[in-house]
């Protein structure tokens, strides 16, 4: 069983208590643990269960790389799944529960799978999971609905904030162990701008633990030193708690800091992502210890031989009071003298190699430790712990040479450079095969905007494993001049790489040998994917899960990949590796949200009126960014009947409505008249001063993109209004074209949206309304319909256009911005007794449709053209050309049949289902029915009593009078007759009065 | 002038650093030919500057001429002063190829004050302020929205946005400047 | 995520900065064109793997539109220039020709 030692822990101050709880059991830490040094420093060796079978799981490893000690961690607003023990640093209060078991983590129901695992082999669920059909919905999905996940979803509303940050550097060094530093301190002496950043919250990495000296000191005090140095220097930035999360194109790195994890609820954001424009990334990310596969390797206290010894040396935690040491390399025989120095036992070492005369295994040797060479582990027997292991040869087939009696195994597979940034925007890898790993090709890396290399990968994360050798090669790479710190370890005899323990091991064994051990993927399943044909890697990663779990494989997918090309046959770089995709480890989902949300989720913008309407009833319905009234309620009232309410006032007394957010854009210049020519399907230049002329505009493809009235307001500027959601779209257009295609033209633009509150006057009672208010003439005579003036009405700046979207006598008046709100008001005063009501969108909406005037992405979709909608009046014939023109004459676009724009009357007086279509004769190549229109525009209308629509029907103008079969919902059909799209005051004597 | 109001009447917000709206000011779009005499003549008058260069910002104690685009200037005058300035422009420009218009009502300013004031804007703009030129003008986004700032002190920076999401912004600059959140603490 | 130079305001933006507008030095064909002519204007692109020609507009920069060469395979960036030129300036097709001894040109 693990404990915590009486004395050593670099990392702990045991003057420093901290409490923390495990499935509600209380227990003890020190400032300086993790939650998984504190876990075993309590006893606690099995922490989960596994994914697939619910094996008892314990923490195998001490950093990124751990795929078990999962936990559900924290509480209400503050609870998160998934966390990793390994890499959480322990605080007062943490509340922590073990995860993907049911009632509990000792009694587990779920284990039963572990009984049947041999029924629940890789494919398991692609194979089973098939027929009947019916099944899916009564049977197979619950059962996938029960089982999958891993963890708890959060109930509660997240309580941390988030936030972004934007750094920009010429060197990111990547990691904080002895190469990083050393990397830095050359970078950093160059005058570069450097930053370095660390996952965890220590500098030093592993040369701190294996007891490296470095210039004639221990690593620890060289590395304090050292970060010292680099504190002081005013280009160089320290992270620590910083993990590069993804490295994109053009040296675009993602780095996620854990600001407050440590330390919950102090008031800082829990998490920042940086977002790193380096001018060049170097990657001393170091290597990661593999596991061995060996039958039982996922028993809890079977553990990764460097986990060991960190957790021995940093923490002052033992796994186990007898552990057992079975390796490939020499490195593992540092754990045994890590384990003797803290007085603890080691029954034997097994190399798996046929002789074991180094420097190290002599030094364990000499201590009085067995050294058994050319052996393996047969099986660790145990089941929720370690009880024992069964030795055997490794050349032969597991017999059972002797029991070893022990509570923990530290094992050692070799290393893998952790090659993940590297690798992620292209950076290529080559198989070493004396060190059995893949790491950079320093001939093929990811390249920047410049086309040479933007990574440089160091240390052991560039296969370096001594430690002398990996500094010198980390101060080369970033520059470093003179010589590079000098390191003194023991000098180590080479590795042998093992894939299979032992060597010949039958099915027995090798359904035991755990690749995965949380999807629990085996190596018995990789063999069974290769059988059935899975070649390649990728494809037998998603066959049997493998590294698919929350650890991505950082520790199973290089044994994976052996096991599978040795049942190919074929050489492992032939096999390759999956892809190494972003993030390295998980972030958190705030963190990407960063401050977006809330209230800033996504910008909202508000007319000078928004918080009028905010407070006087306003239904909102977003338009674009926008926010609009779609209808003002009052108390007791309903939405339709407010709109109802709304459209009558207008048509009997007078309305206002908020038209400030309508597109606003300045063309002036002596070839403006030109360019709009160009622009609109009809003739701008023609306009002439003082007047206003609605038009259309429509993409190259000859399809309607916008719509709006333009302005002459002298004779070389015209101002053009748009829809809400055209404005910057419609300003782009125009910059666009003449900034890359006409730029000889003499033509400037300005949006000036905003800068005017607009507010739609409309109603019998308009002209009185701004008569009341005074100060300029808008009298019938004085002020004609289609022409604006200037002046000062009621005190106000103003320009007023006399156009209509109603079919009301309407004026619209602009303001500045800054007093919109104060003339909203005034227009509300003074129109009290004329019975003024605002309106919203709806009722704009329906009074438009009363008369038949097209709404763009009402009556539009993309594909219809000015002439489906019999707007031929609005496309001038004499020009050569305009924007659309060419596309306009394809034949398909002069087709008769084309569906265009007509009125559609219900027989019954209902309003037909928006978007219901109207059904022809036969039937298509799809055997589907044929159709012949659809409706575009359906209200009820409630000046005429009854509901209208507009529609786009085959031949539509032609068919007057027919009567169509619109089949809606549950086979009921609504018969409607097709009629003028102009439902009421077909003359338009109520606009021009 | 009465009843003209800014889109947040001066909201102010403290944390690390003092986050506040500023108050309507007087802005004017200017295009044309930024070389020509008639340009520099018109400049000189609104603001007593010269025409800014690529980038810069040209201040003169409540005035300020801006660089927008190669064929654009921002001109800053008090906000009463606006409507004068933009009937002077236009007189200064006539017979050129120009277009003047009055934009104060569609901006939105912001003042960030302390010495701090870079860190707020780091979390917001993918910009290398330490990059950044004295009298340096940059126009980039905050967050999802465009914005443009200029250090207008030696600790303050000003940041101008559309009228229409000036809550967006200072909601942004308030969440920014909460104490706890500084960037590089000491 | 990208960065290019903007050749107007000197910025070396990013691409959240910048809003991309597809395939540079396009023949637009108006009315009397022939249907071929007008299908490969609307319709046909290049897009090829390797160097590659395109408009770019430094959106929430200075609004200006811009031209790019770059290369789609390994997004290395060989110049920027302005939208107002009929084909790649001379020196830019010269380095690129320099670096990718192989391309075919830009037409």
């Amino acid at each position: 069983m693990s404990t915590r030692l009486s004395k050593g822990g670099r990392l702990i101050d045991r003057t420093k208590p901290l409490s923390f709880t495990f499935n509600g059991r209380r227990m003890k830490g020190y400032h300086g643990d993790t939650l998984a040094s504190a876990l075993l420093g309590a006893g606690q060796t099995m922490v989960g269960r596994s994914f697939k079978y619910h094996r008892p799981r314990g923490v195998m490893a001490s950093g990124a790389e751990e795929p078990n000690a999962l936990v559900g961690l924290g509480q209400g607003g503050r609870f998160e799944p998934n966390q990793r023990t390994t890499t959480t640093e322990l605080f007062e209060g943490a509340e922590t529960i073990s995860q993907n078991h049911w009632p509990s983590l000792e009694f587990d129901i779920g284990a039963i799978n572990n009984k049947v695992a041999r029924f629940l082999p890789a494919g398991f669920y692609y194979k089973t999971f098939m027929f009947p059909r019916f099944a899916w919905k009564h049977v197979f999905e619950p059962i996938v609905r029960q089982s999958a996940g891993l963890g708890k979803v959060p109930q509660h509303r997240d309580e941390d904030r988030y936030e972004y940050a934007y750094a920009f550097a010429d060197v990111v060094i990547v990691g904080g162990g002895i190469a990083g530093i050393a990397s830095a301190l050359a970078a950093g002496r160059a005058g570069k701008r450097v930053w370095l950043i660390e996952q965890s919250a220590h500098w030093g990495g592993r040369a701190v633990v294996d007891g490296v000296q470095i210039d004639g000191q221990d690593a620890g005090d060289w590395v304090k030193n050292a970060i010292e140095t680099l504190g002081k220097m005013a280009n160089v930035t320290l992270r620590g708690r910083t993990m590069a999360a993804g490295l994109y194109d053009h040296g675009y790195l993602l780095a996620y800091e854990r600001i407050a994890d440590h330390t919950p609820g102090d008031g800082r954001p829990r998490h920042r992502l940086w977002r790193i424009r380096a001018g060049h990334v170097v990657t001393a990310t170091g290597a990661i210890e593999r596991p061995l596969s060996f039958a039982g390797n996922d028993i809890p206290g079977v553990m990764l031989a460097s986990a060991v010894r960190d957790y021995v040396v940093n923490w002052g935690v033992s796994p186990g009071d007898r552990t057992v040491i079975v390796t490939n390399s020499d490195d593992a025989y540092r754990t045994a003298l890590a384990l003797l120095d803290a007085g603890l036992v080691v029954p034997a070492v097994i190399d798996a190699r046929p002789e074991a005369k180094g420097e190290l295994p002599e030094a364990v040797r000499a201590r009085g430790v067995r050294v058994l060479a050319g052996h393996g582990i047969a099986k660790v027997k145990g089941g929720k712990e370690v009880t024992g292991v069964s030795v055997c040869i490794q050349a032969g087939e597991g017999a059972e040479i002797e029991s070893i009696a022990c509570d923990a195994v530290a094992m050692s597979g070799g290393w893998s450079p952790v090659v993940h940034l590297w690798s992620h925007c292209g950076g290529k890898l080559l198989w070493d095969e004396a060190q059995a790993m893949f790491r950079p090709d320093p001939k093929r890396p990811a390249t920047g905007d410049d086309g040479a290399a933007m990574v440089t990968a160091v240390g052991a994360a560039n296969g370096i494993l001594t430690p002398h050798e990996i500094l010198a090669d980390a101060h080369r790479a970033a520059g470093g001049t003179g010589t590079a710190p000098g390191a003194v370890a023991a000098v180590e005899a080479p590795m042998q790489p093992v894939w299979i323990m032992p060597q010949g091991a039958g099915p027995a064994l090798r359904m035991k040998m755990w690749l995965d051990p949380q999807n629990d993927v085996k190596v018995s399943d990789v063999q069974l994917a290769a059988r059935e044909g899975y070649e390649s890697v990728e494809h037998t990663k998603r066959y049997t899960t493998l590294g698919m779990a929350t650890d991505q494989g950082k520790i199973s997918n290089i044994n994976g990949l052996a096991v599978l090309s040795d049942a190919l046959s074929q050489a492992i770089p032939a096999t390759g590796t999956t892809t190494f995709r972003p993030p390295y480890t998980p972030i958190s989902m705030g963190a990407i949200a960063g401050e977006a949300r809330g209230e800033i989720f996504q910008p909202l913008r508000r007319t000078p009126m928004h918080g009028w309407h905010e407070t006087h009833g306003a239904h909102w319905e977003p338009v674009g960014q926008w926010r609009r009234a779609y209808c003002y309620l009052r108390s007791g009232e309903g939405v339709h009947d407010a709109v109802n309410r709304e459209i009558r006032n207008t048509r009997n007394a007078v309305g206002l409505l908020d038209a400030s957010t309508l597109g606003k854009i300045i063309v002036k210049g002596p070839d403006a008249g030109r360019f709009l020519d160009m622009l609109y399907t009809n003739l701008m230049s023609t306009l002439p001063v003082g007047k206003c002329r609605y038009g259309l505009m429509c993409t190259e493809n000859g399809f309607l993109s916008d719509d709006g009235v333009v302005v002459r307001l002298t004779e070389d500027t015209w101002l053009c209004h748009t829809t809400t959601g055209g404005a910057e779209r419609i300003h782009g257009w125009m910059e666009d074209w003449l900034q890359c295609e006409w730029w000889d033209w003499k033509v400037y633009t300005a949006n000036v949206t905003e800068e005017y509150a607009q507010v739609a006057v409309a109603g019998p009672n308009a002209r009185k309304l701004l008569e009341k208010l005074g100060g300029m003439d808008v009298s019938k005579e004085a002020f004609p319909a289609m022409e604006w003036r200037e002046g000062t009405l009621g005190g106000f700046r103003a320009r007023i256009y006399r156009i209509s979207f109603s079919g009301e006598l309407s004026y619209e008046v602009a303001v500045p911005a800054s007093e919109g709100l104060a003339f909203w008001e005034a227009l509300l005063k003074a129109g009290e007794a004329l019975g003024v009501m605002p309106y919203g969108t709806e009722a704009m909406h329906i009074m438009r449709a009363e008369k038949g005037f097209i709404m763009i992405g009402d009556e539009t979709d993309g594909t219809v053209i000015p002439q489906d909608l019999n707007l031929q009046w609005a496309i001038s014939k004499k020009k050569d050309d305009y924007l659309g023109k060419r596309a306009q004459e394809r034949k398909h676009m002069v087709d008769p049949d084309r569906w265009k724009l007509v009125g559609l009357e219900t027989l019954d007086g209902s309003v037909i289902p928006d978007g219901a279509y109207a059904a022809a004769e036969g039937v298509n190549a799809n055997g589907q029915r044929n159709m012949q229109g659809r409706v575009t525009s359906t209200y009820f209308s409630p000046t005429l009593g009854k509901g209208i629509a507009m529609g786009l029907v085959k031949r539509g103008p032609d068919r007057m009078g027919e009567v169509l079969d619109f089949p809606v919902d549950n086979g009921k059909v609504v018969k409607a007759r097709i009629v003028d799209p102009v439902f009421f005051d077909k003359d338009g004597e109520k606009q021009n009065v | 002038m009465s009843k003209a109001v800014s889109a947040l009447s001066g909201v102010s917000h403290k944390g690390f650093v003092q986050v506040s709206e500023a108050g309507l000011r007087g802005m004017i779009t200017v295009r044309g030919d930024l070389g020509s005499a008639a340009m520099k003549k018109a400049v000189k008058a609104a603001t007593g500057t010269a025409v800014p260069a690529q980038r810069r910002i040209e201040v003169a104690s409540d005035r300020a001429a801006a660089w927008m685009s190669p064929d654009e200037l921002l001109v800053l005058v008090p906000y009463g002063e606006a409507q004068a300035t933009v009937a002077a422009l236009e007189q200064a420009l006539a017979g050129t190829h120009h277009l003047v218009a009055d934009v104060s009502d569609a901006r939105a300013v912001f003042t960030i004050r302390g010495a701090r004031a870079d860190e707020v804007l780091r979390k917001l703009c993918p910009v290398d302020f330490d990059a950044l030129a004295e009298g340096e003008i940059r126009r980039t986004r905050a967050a999802q929205v465009a914005a443009a700032f200029w250090k207008s002190g030696p600790e303050e920076f000003t940041l101008v946005s559309f009228r229409s999401v000036a809550a967006y912004v200072m909601g942004l600059l308030e969440v920014s400047v909460r104490p706890g959140s500084e960037l590089f603490p000491a | 995520m990208l960065t290019l130079e903007c050749p107007y305001c000197g910025v070396k933006a990013e691409e959240t900065e910048l809003t991309a507008g597809g395939e540079a030095h396009l023949k637009r064909y108006g009315p009397g064109s022939s249907d071929e002519d007008f299908e490969s204007y609307l319709f046909v692109r290049k897009n090829p793997k390797g160097v590659h020609f395109e408009r770019w507009r430094h959106a929430y920069g200075c609004g200006k539109w811009f031209l790019a060469a770059r290369c789609t395979a390994t997004l290395e960036v060989f110049g920027t220039y302005p939208a107002q030129s009929k084909e790649p300036p001379a020196e830019l097709q010269a380095k690129i020709r320099a670096k990718r001894p192989n391309w075919e040109g830009y037409r």
